[in-house]
């Protein structure tokens, strides 16, 4: 796909990819083989039927695939551009295996582009209503993606999200060039257009209590999906330093709040000059970009492990290196260095090397002694995940949670210890994907309307 | 978007507000918090309650708080400054409301930037007004009344102290030799305030806490004020470029408007 140049786009916020033309979308389509057993589909967490969709753009029928990945995914312009295809359904195609796998992520984004672009998006007949009423707390990928398929269930769906605007991690995560935001605002508007109800500025926990929402505002079920929760810092001294930004707060600002639009917009940011990021996730190589697009001389990318162990898209990891960011591999920072008045001006770091295999199956990294050296830095950046959120749990006696603070919900359809409530996305799962969540939604929603039938529930096989 | 009903100057540079926001007013407890926009491009910044209508529907804001564990300590001394004296009433109240002995301490520079003294003698045994320029009552800072309370022994509880950081700081400083608890309403940066960024982060007995989900209420003696006092500096420029450029913008705005009327 043709690209932005990569110097250029380095200090500018608009999208990296340009996106295909009809005939390269074309092109690119026809060179399925229509696999008699396609392998594809069983990549996709929520079931898209890849190979009908791909025939539809072969034989130029754009809108009508659109409609076909619709049928099971209500944010296809999102995932066409966040997905790891990689090792999704890209990974299963058997074009892969001598040479490139068929774009699947591409043909979904112009699909989904060009739908919208065509204006002609169309919401499918509403159907009987059933009478049951189903909240979701969270208006992130998985809340939105279990809501449209609640309400074309017939269910009546309310979706209480905290901040002032939906949207969730593809609002106030996602940076633009990776996502532009008005493309969130249209797949938001499309589930309004569903018939969805989104409650903004509605903290659940503080405003009303789950057990409220169940008895006096008299709703059959809830989905909690709250997302990220508390950031992470490194443990090292420090760390409270006036410059040291968690990574959730640094792409807050500019996402959500357009920081890098100061003093137009009221929220400010600190540029920085030298910048250091640490993590090798995708929210670490959002956050790198984001300070390079801010104006920064330099940005450094620290990362303990080697450029293999990187959890991050391959696709952002290659971005990030065309743009410049300088990444520093096998090196772990030990200390952040004061500039006396309470700002950061430095970090030390010491040099790792590779051991055994750890719990996850990556290569350990071993700190080597006396490898301690010093980086100027002005701004750091720990994006190294998210712990359990207790605001809305800790009003929750009742709900079984695990040893690490997250909801115990039944693999599959995200089912908790407690009656009429479910639960899925990061406040299940940890730290995780925009499309994992997505896949919770789509499982609870399936589970969810199961238990509006029969008003059953078992929690036998939820693990204690 | 919530509606602003009221809008006054209580005293200069001290703003209330009271905001249609039913649904609040009907959780709202001493010590809590709202977070406000102005604007579609404003900041979200958190705002203390200084009162509530469940059944108007409105809440009242003066300008920061996880609701005081409140229950009957004896005799308790709640010391407000700035936007604290608004906060500390619902807490006087509350407290009062369950056998509480409530002794309130307000502070200002001067007599005329002190408010709400009516409303704190009614939730309060005993109101003490404090001006470092001797125009109230009592010539001084809060914590010169509390420390004279102290020396003469007198049997208190426990301290709460809601206001600007450097004031939180002195009382706490001022009641640890005597080892009386001291809760103070932290105030720092905020920006979801839903325990997602860690802006807030503050260090407490060594460790680091989040204000917005673990406070904002902390024991006074175990803060590190210096980190705090740091942090909350992070931005001043960039304040100080935003309320020129606002400023600015007024003059021209009432210019333009005064051009229209010729």
């Amino acid at each position: 796909m043709r690209e932005q140049d990569s110097l250029e786009r380095a200090r500018n916020f608009m999208e990296v990819p340009y996106g295909y033309t009809p005939e390269e979308a074309i092109g690119e389509a026809s060179r399925c083989l229509s696999c008699l057993r396609p392998t594809c589909k069983n990549g996709c967490p929520v079931e898209v039927d890849i190979p009908s969709f791909i025939k539809l753009i072969k034989e130029g029928k754009f809108i009508e695939a659109a409609w076909k990945i619709k049928e099971k995914n209500a944010l296809p312009a999102v995932c066409g551009r966040v997905c790891p295809q990689e090792i999704q359904c890209e990974s299963l195609c058997i074009m892969g295996k001598k040479g490139e796998p068929i774009a699947i992520g591409n043909l979904e984004r112009f699909a989904a582009d060009y739908e919208r672009e065509s204006g002609e998006i169309t919401v499918p007949e509403k159907p009987k209503p059933t009478g049951r009423k189903v909240a979701i707390i969270g208006a992130g990928p998985g809340g939105l993606t279990c809501a449209a398929d609640l309400i074309k269930l017939g269910h009546q769906v309310t979706i209480f999200e905290a901040l002032h605007k939906p949207g969730g991690v593809l609002i106030y995560g996602i940076p633009e060039f990776r996502l532009p935001k008005v493309i969130v605002e249209r797949e938001v508007e499309y589930i309004k257009k569903l018939g969805v109800e989104l409650v903004p500025d509605a903290v659940i926990g503080k405003l009303y209590t789950v057990d409220e929402l169940l008895n006096d505002h008299r709703y059959d079920a809830c989905f909690i999906v709250t997302g990220a929760g508390l950031p992470m810092f490194l443990g090292i001294p420090g760390e409270n330093l006036n410059g040291i930004y968690s990574a959730n707060e640094f792409l807050t600002r500019t996402n959500l709040m357009k920081a890098y639009l100061f003093p137009e917009y009221d929220t400010p940011i600190k540029k920085g000059k030298k910048v250091a990021v640490f993590g090798g996730g995708n929210v670490a190589m959002d956050s790198a970009r984001v300070a390079l697009r801010l104006g920064a001389e330099k940005v450094y990318l620290i990362y303990r492990r080697s450029e293999a162990e990187m959890p991050a898209r391959k696709a952002e990891v290659h971005h990030a290196h065309e743009e410049g960011i300088e990444f520093l591999f096998l090196t772990n920072p030990i200390r952040f260095i004061d500039d006396g008045k309470g700002n950061l001006c430095g970090v030390e770091c010491l040099k790792m090397e590779l051991g055994e295999p750890d719990q996850s199956g990556r290569r350990k990294p071993i700190p080597i002694k006396g490898s301690e050296f010093q980086i100027e830095i002005d701004i750091a950046i720990p994006a190294l995940g998210t712990r359990s959120n207790p605001l809305l749990l800790s009003t929750m006696p009742d709900l079984k949670l695990n040893k690490r603070g997250y909801i115990v919900a039944e693999e599959g359809t995200g089912m908790t210890s407690k009656e009429g409530v479910f639960a899925g996305g990061d406040i299940v799962t940890g730290s995780a994907t925009v499309i994992l969540a997505m896949g919770a939604g789509k499982k609870a929603a399936r589970a969810i309307h199961e238990y509006l039938k029969w008003k059953f529930w078992d929690t036998r096989s939820i693990q204690q | 978007m919530f509606k602003v009903l009221v809008s006054e100057q209580v005293v200069p540079n001290i703003q209330l507000l009271t905001i249609e926001a039913p649904e609040i007013a009907k959780k709202a407890l001493p010590g809590q918090f709202v977070v406000a926009v102005a604007d579609e491009n404003g900041e979200r910044i958190p705002l203390s309650l200084a009162d509530w209508n469940s059944e108007e529907g409105t809440v009242t804001l003066i300008v920061m708080q996880v609701p005081s564990h409140i229950e009957k300590f004896g005799t308790v001394v709640c010391v407000g400054g700035c936007y604290g004296i608004g906060a500390i009433m619902p807490l006087a109240r509350s407290l009062k409301s369950r056998g509480n002995k409530v002794i309130s301490i307000i502070e200002a520079r001067s007599n005329n930037l002190l408010y709400w003294q009516d409303k704190l003698k009614r939730v309060s045994d005993e109101l003490i007004q404090t001006a470092s320029d001797s125009s109230a009552p009592y010539k001084g800072w809060s914590y010169d009344p509390l420390i004279e309370m102290l020396e003469k022994n007198r049997k208190i509880a426990r301290v709460y102290a809601y206001g600007c950081t450097f004031m939180m700081k002195l009382v706490s400083d001022t009641t640890k030799p005597f080892g009386v608890k001291t809760l103070v309403a932290l105030n720092p940066i905020m920006v979801d305030a839903t325990g997602m960024c860690g802006v807030c982060r503050v260090s407490v007995g060594g460790e680091t806490k989040f204000a917005c989900v673990d406070g904002p209420e902390f024991d006074g003696h175990k803060v590190d004020w210096d980190i705090l006092a740091a942090r909350k500096t992070t931005y001043l420029e960039e304040e100080i470029r935003s309320l020129q450029r606002f400023e600015c913008q007024q003059w021209y705005f009432e210019k333009a408007k005064a051009s229209v009327t010729k």
